[in-house]
């Protein structure tokens, strides 16, 4: 019990300070606590005014993610014991590329935006009356779109992502896989109207592949993998709209499913 | 349905909030960022090789002396450091393409997506051949 | 239907470009740049290099590997000098140099191979 762990704090009052400094606080080092147990026992018995987000304390709800040493890390899957041994205090920063409101809270607006205007929901031409039963879909189906919609919003993808740092008008990885969450999906017929806001230079071609939101989602997403792939689907169809105009529209993205 | 639909707006205003700026080092700051930038440059040797081809192709067209001087050109060190270099990068291209295709593109196969391993297995062994066969085709005389 | 941006073409030849480079290239700079100048392997004749640079064929295929080549670098160049340097704001000339150097590019291959003799 006697061993210690220091841990480094990002402190930022908007009514205080022009910019964030850091603040240190020694916590005990218990073997299965995470970086976010260190930070509730630091708010708990230490500085009631550290301010963060978290809820679930289980990987689901995607309100805790946050820099641990440099990194995008969930803080409530990521162990204290990690850090320690080399004597250096773990680092804990709000998330890259996202303005601060407060400590390690950041002001998530302009994704919510964002994932708003790809529009991740089912979209229908026509709906079935309740009374014609359910929409039927394969295990083949589903598994074409499943591992875009384990996505828990997290943002750590975004917060890896040096497009969308340089320049936030990119609509960014997590979106992007969302969209095509719901173009895979065998009920939907959106696809169309989600190439309007994809197909542009904010949306998949301002990706240069880097490939760092893949590796950083903890719901293994591939983020990356979606923007390329929807790369393809959208050449493919501009080059379609060249040679068959009268062919243009939602061809490919269906068939695809 | 449609009644979900409505905008929802988080508040947008708050009283300050600080947004740290992006430095041009940026790719200096993680590896795998200059790993990143070093693929991306990685196309500049693919240029300087289509100069070094284009070269060639004009030493052959204007004679056996001209071609004397452009393989008497592609000896001097400076040349041959620069060519090594080139090569690093292209190589590096390639297996990092090579390597990133299952990501881009998804092959089914009855229905099941075929494992990122055998992709880029195939991709290799389909170098292999190409770069057998290219050779061969300027080594045979 | 979205705006019809330039973007997938400009994609369309960078992946070409990007797959025939790695295919190719490696083992012809190989040959070309090191084997043969350092003497690892003879080099092939001016003769029979003319001669094989002569036959249709492998004209075609070298005008291919250079347009695509010059493209593919032409996207990916403009690209890391937009992020790498932060210098969007010089977008129109960056587009114009990188895609204006491919095209020259091209042009100049085309010439040399039509015209090889
Ligand atoms: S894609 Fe992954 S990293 Fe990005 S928000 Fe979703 S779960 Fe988080
Ligand atoms: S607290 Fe819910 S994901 Fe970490």
């Amino acid at each position: 019990m006697a061993e210690t762990i220091s841990v480094e704090v990002a402190r930022y009052s908007p009514e205080r300070d022009t910019e964030p400094s850091s603040q240190r606080y020694d916590v005990p080092l218990h073997k299965d606590w995470v970086v976010l147990d260190a930070l509730n026992y630091i708010k708990d018995k230490m500085d009631g005014s550290l301010t963060f987000r978290w809820s679930c304390r289980m990987g689901i709800c995607g309100s805790c993610g946050m820099m641990v040493n440099g990194e995008p890390k969930l803080t409530c899957a990521t162990f204290l014991s990690d850090y320690a041994g080399d004597g250096s205090p773990v680092r804990v920063q709000p998330l890259r590329y996202f303005p601060v409101i407060r400590d390690l809270v950041v002001e998530i607006t302009d994704f919510m935006n964002k994932l708003q205007s790809v529009k991740p929901w089912l979209i229908r031409g026509d709906e079935k009356a309740v009374s014609e039963g359910e929409y039927l879909q394969t295990p083949e189906q589903l598994d074409r779109y499943k591992q875009f919609s384990m996505c828990i919003n997290c943002l750590l993808c975004y917060a890896a992502c040096p497009v969308y740092g340089l320049d936030p008008v990119f609509i960014g990885p997590a979106a992007i896989a969302l969209a095509q969450r719901y173009n895979m999906d065998s009920r939907d017929e959106g696809a169309g109207e989600r190439m309007d806001v994809l197909a542009q230079h904010e949306g998949i071609w301002g990706c240069t592949f880097v490939g760092e939101c893949t590796k950083v989602c903890p719901k293994h997403v591939d983020p990356a993998g979606a923007i390329q792939q929807y790369k393809l689907t959208a050449t493919i169809e501009r080059f379609k709209s060249f040679l068959m105009p009268w062919a243009a529209g939602n061809s490919e993205m269906e068939s695809a499913k | 349905m449609s009644g979900v639909r409505q905008t929802v707006r988080y508040t947008e205003y708050h009283p300050r909030w600080y947004r740290t700026r992006v430095s041009t080092w940026w790719w200096l700051s993680r590896w795998p960022y200059l790993k990143f930038i070093l693929r991306e440059i990685s196309s500049v040797f693919v240029a300087w090789f289509v100069v070094v081809l284009l070269l060639q192709i004009r030493a052959l067209s204007r004679g056996p002396q001209a071609y004397a001087a452009f393989e008497h050109w592609l000896q001097i060190p400076v040349i041959v450091l620069l060519n090594l270099t080139a090569m690093f990068f292209v190589t590096f291209h390639a297996v990092t393409w090579f390597n990133l295709t299952p990501r881009a593109m998804v092959v089914r196969f009855g229905g099941k997506r075929v494992p990122d391993g055998l992709i880029v297995g195939t991709n290799y062994a389909a170098w292999a051949a190409v770069s057998v066969v290219l050779a061969w085709f300027l080594l045979r005389s | 239907m979205a705006k019809q941006s330039n973007e997938p073409i400009l994609w369309a030849l960078f992946s070409a470009g990007g797959v025939f480079a790695a295919f190719a290239i490696p083992v012809h700079l190989f040959l070309l740049g090191l084997a043969f100048p350092l003497g690892w392997i003879p080099a092939p004749g001016y003769e029979y290099l003319h001669g094989l640079f002569s036959s249709p064929l492998p004209r075609i295929y070298l005008f291919a590997l250079c347009f695509l080549a010059l493209f593919h670098w032409a996207h990916r160049f403009r690209y890391t000098l937009y992020d790498g340097l932060q210098i969007k704001h010089l977008n129109e000339v960056i587009f114009v140099c990188c895609y204006g150097g491919a095209i020259f590019g091209t042009v100049l291959a085309g010439y040399l191979l039509w015209n090889f003799h």
